[in-house]
């Protein structure tokens, strides 16, 4: 295994940890409006998140900023590429930071009310964006042999990658469902486990759809192992949510995101921005890496520091392990 | 859409308001994060309310500060793959190195520590509440380090070679990249001003409410942090302005040059008070200047040779082809000057209000002060009139943004004097623009983020003033008693949070 390949599987990791993690802030933002039924169960939920939300964001900047040291191409080639679609995530991640921070910070109602719908859009939007970018990816773009993305804005949504955007869309949201099942205390508790249900049905229906269409265009063994992982942790996750299990719905709705996204990946390997115009033109792990002396640096900085972050995150989640219901909330001084 | 524009023309105006933008923020964060975790220090050692009082006002204009870095920062990560997808492809090898490292150290250090600190006050025991601070403080500090390393490898690439066949520059070198004097000074520059920035930023609050004598016992100690920092904050700006002026002069002599509006090499050089002149001409109508001064900033003796704009644009012609190396004259030689203006007179202000509130040196006894009284102003022997004292308030209120005038600018100079080069002597900003990006597009983001960014800007004011206002909050019985267990104290399982959304 070359370097290049070890950074194929960081850049996964990273972007595995980031739709694990933020996966579920996105699932609280969109159940803002699919499960509170009222100002003080929409704080309830906000709150599962507030100490974390910002560090499970750093996933993603971790994915970008290693994506462009390691495959300077790749980064260069996927964000000029998919330049509307990356603003309007950019856009909705600026709102979204802003509007958890300043949501409490007047009492008016309107205030309140614009950043919740703020909080609300910004998830869902994302959300959805992202699978719809992953799934083109791994479809294949039109790329030109200096690698510059040629195709328009339409070429980007193709049904494949619109269907990739429902499957992110509703297993974030049942994600969501079963993190806010573990983490409330009270009447949302049971509504949020009654609506996985149903989510979740309809999730593992969309997932089962996109992730097939993928093995058959691009499968091979192994991602064909990832694709029955993925599907029986989705099945047992809705099984453990219905037997009351709220941990294990948790760790099994992870367990999805991991093998779906572990299956993205290894359909995509080699390439890492396959050209549906010419083969020849594919960004791979070989033409679009950094140099051996780069990756080497990248690596020691991410063998070290990706466990240490992985044990401070970890903490943080056992520091406010404390479920919280709406008797926690109080009244915000102003 | 096609415009007559140049290609980077649009996103240069992206990246400059984006940065500048973000800028506004990052140095505020720096320092009010160590500003705060001092306070919380002095709280946990003292325990003098006073303190937490401090720690919570100031902890609070620093969190509503910090959201605002935050997600401008993420437009920052992103925008070279959008905009400037030449420049990644060329320089990825190098330059996203140490932006990797900031994600990877800094940025999880930063973010998830906040976390802690902001929800963390019935969660986690004193001791370990206020270590979370300082691990914010430290990755703010490290965040800012390997930004700056990486600017500075655009001011002075270093530690790379050219690999021709694959038409890119590697990294040969990391530590170099990272030690370099281009770094080190920028970052002992940046982190000065930053301190500089925070503590103007203090002492206008602090003013505001001790002119009108409210929250005394706090407010007091608030202007005295904060004017110390100012002193020490402004000192060190100018002492590592002064050296890194001397490597610029080294590295990039037009940048110094365009700064003085120095057309012709001359020896010795004159510092330039003020000039008018004719860019297309290449000289100067009218110039006032100080004899000899600039020879000394360049180079420490008064007789030196300083080259001009006209000798370097012709040397680099020599050694890069035809064409034009100037960068815009007078925006660098305007730029400059406010820089140092701006910072400088926030600087002379903090000086003198420390010498104004002294406590004890050279201060008669009876004009001392306790606790719960406003601070006389005394210069010499007798303190200042209301009507002067309210001059000085007035004054450290007004001009509590200089800093952030002085910071925007001194950032527009030197990545505007470095034109027309995105990495100096390497490659030019119009190469490094992304081919495939319509101009259309570049303009829609443009707008956007302008347009989002104009917004929050009003809204993020609004905010602080509002909380600025409030003042100092009243403390309550969980604050006095924080929890001894981390988890928090678990036997009220009903007591609402400390603080929520």
């Amino acid at each position: 295994m070359e370097l290049h390949d070890v950074w194929f599987v960081l850049i996964a990791v990273l972007w595995t940890g980031y739709f694990f993690l933020e996966g579920f802030d996105f699932g609280i933002g969109v159940l803002t409006k699919l499960l509170a039924r009222n100002r003080a169960e929409k704080r309830v939920l906000i709150n599962t998140i507030g100490p974390v939300w910002d560090g499970n964001e750093v996933w993603l900047l971790s994915a970008g900023g290693a994506t462009f040291a390691a495959f300077p191409e790749w980064y260069a080639t996927l964000f000029s590429g998919f330049y509307l679609p990356l603003l309007l995530i950019l856009v909705c991640l600026i709102l979204r930071g802003v509007a958890f921070e300043y949501r409490a910070k007047r009492p008016e109602e309107q205030w309140q009310r614009n950043w919740e719908n703020a909080i609300f859009w910004t998830s869902l939007l994302p959300a959805f964006l992202w699978g719809v970018a992953f799934g083109n990816i791994v479809r294949g773009v039109k790329i030109d042999q200096d690698m510059e993305y040629v195709g328009s804005l339409w070429d980007l949504l193709n049904p494949y990658a619109l269907l990739g955007g429902l499957v992110t869309l509703t297993l974030f949201t049942f994600h969501g469902t079963v993190f806010a099942a573990l983490k409330t205390v009270g009447d949302i508790r049971v509504r949020a486990r009654k609506l996985a249900l149903g989510l979740g049905l309809v999730t593992a229906a969309l997932a089962l759809l996109f992730l097939l269409w993928t093995q058959i265009e691009n499968g091979d063994g192994a991602s064909l192992v990832a694709l029955v992982v993925a599907v029986a942790a989705l099945v047992a996750a809705i099984g453990a949510n219905q037997a009351g299990r709220e941990g294990w719905a948790f760790a099994l709705s992870g367990l999805t995101i991991v093998a779906a996204v572990t299956m993205l990946f290894l359909t995509l390997f080699p390439n890492v921005m396959p050209s549906s115009l010419d083969d020849g033109w594919s960004l791979t792990v070989t033409n679009a890496s950094s140099s051996p002396y780069t990756l080497k640096i990248m690596t020691w900085c991410a063998v070290i520091a990706t466990p240490v972050v992985m044990l401070y995150q970890a903490w943080t989640y056992w520091v406010f392990r404390k479920r919280i219901g709406t008797q926690h909330i109080a009244e915000a001084a102003h | 859409m096609e415009l007559a524009l140049a290609p980077e023309t649009v996103a240069r105006w992206q990246f400059g308001i984006t940065t500048v933008y973000h800028f506004l923020f990052v140095p505020l964060t720096i320092s009010l994060a160590a500003l705060t975790a001092g306070l919380q220090t002095a709280w946990v050692r003292t325990e003098k309310e006073k303190y937490l009082r401090a720690t919570k006002f100031w902890g609070k204009l620093f969190l509503i500060n910090i959201a605002m870095g935050v997600v401008t920062g993420i437009v920052q990560e992103f925008q070279f793959g959008m905009n400037w997808s030449d420049y990644s492809r060329f320089v990825g090898d190098v330059f996203g190195a140490p932006l990797a490292f900031e994600a990877l150290i800094a940025f999880f250090f930063e973010s998830t520590f906040i976390g802690l600190w902001i929800f963390g006050w019935d969660k986690l025991p004193k001791k370990i509440h206020l270590a979370c601070i300082w691990m914010v403080s430290i990755g703010t500090l490290l965040s800012a380090y390997f930004i700056l390393a990486a600017n500075s490898w655009m001011q002075h690439p270093v530690g790379y070679r050219i690999n021709e066949a694959k038409g890119r520059a590697e990294l040969t070198d990391f530590w170099l990249v990272l030690t370099q004097n281009t770094a080190l000074n920028q970052v002992f520059h940046s982190f000065s001003a930053a301190f500089l920035t925070g503590g103007a930023f203090m002492v206008g609050i602090a003013a505001f409410h001790l002119m009108r004598k409210k929250h005394i016992p706090v407010m007091r100690t608030s202007l005295r942090l904060g004017l110390v920092t100012m002193a020490v904050g402004g000192m060190l700006t100018a002492i590592s302005g002064d050296t890194l002026g001397k490597v610029m002069y080294e590295q990039q002599p037009m940048k110094m040059a365009a700064a003085e509006a120095l057309w012709d090499g001359e020896k010795p050089a004159p510092f330039s008070v003020f000039a008018y002149g004719d860019v297309d001409e290449g000289h100067n109508k009218v110039a006032l200047e100080i004899p000899g001064l600039l020879s000394f900033l360049a180079h420490s003796d008064f007789d030196s040779y300083v080259p001009g704009i006209n000798d370097t644009n012709k040397a680099s012609q020599e050694k890069f082809g035809p064409g034009d190396y100037k960068p815009i004259v007078p925006v660098a030689y305007w730029g400059f000057r406010w820089m140092i203006g701006f910072g400088m007179a926030s600087f002379s202000l903090g000086l003198l209000g420390l010498w104004l509130t002294r406590k004890k040196f050279l201060l008669p006894a009876a004009h001392r002060t306790g606790e719960d009284e406003v601070p006389h102003l005394v210069l010499l022997k007798r303190p200042l009139g209301a009507r002067l004292t309210r001059l000085y308030w007035l004054l450290a209120l007004w001009t509590m943004a200089f800093p952030l005038i002085a910071n925007s600018w001194g950032w527009i100079f030197t990545e505007m004097g470095r034109q027309p080069w995105v990495v100096y002597g390497v490659m030019q900003t119009r190469d490094a623009v992304s081919p495939g990006v319509s101009q259309g597009e570049m303009i829609t983001s443009l707008i956007v983020l302008t347009t989002i960014y104009a917004i929050l800007a009003v809204v993020e004011v609004k905010l602080l003033a509002k909380y600025i206002k409030a003042g100092p909050p009243e403390l309550t019985e969980a604050d006095l008693n924080p929890p001894t267990k981390i988890g928090g104290d678990l036997r009220d399982a009903d007591k609402p949070m400390a603080f929520s959304y």
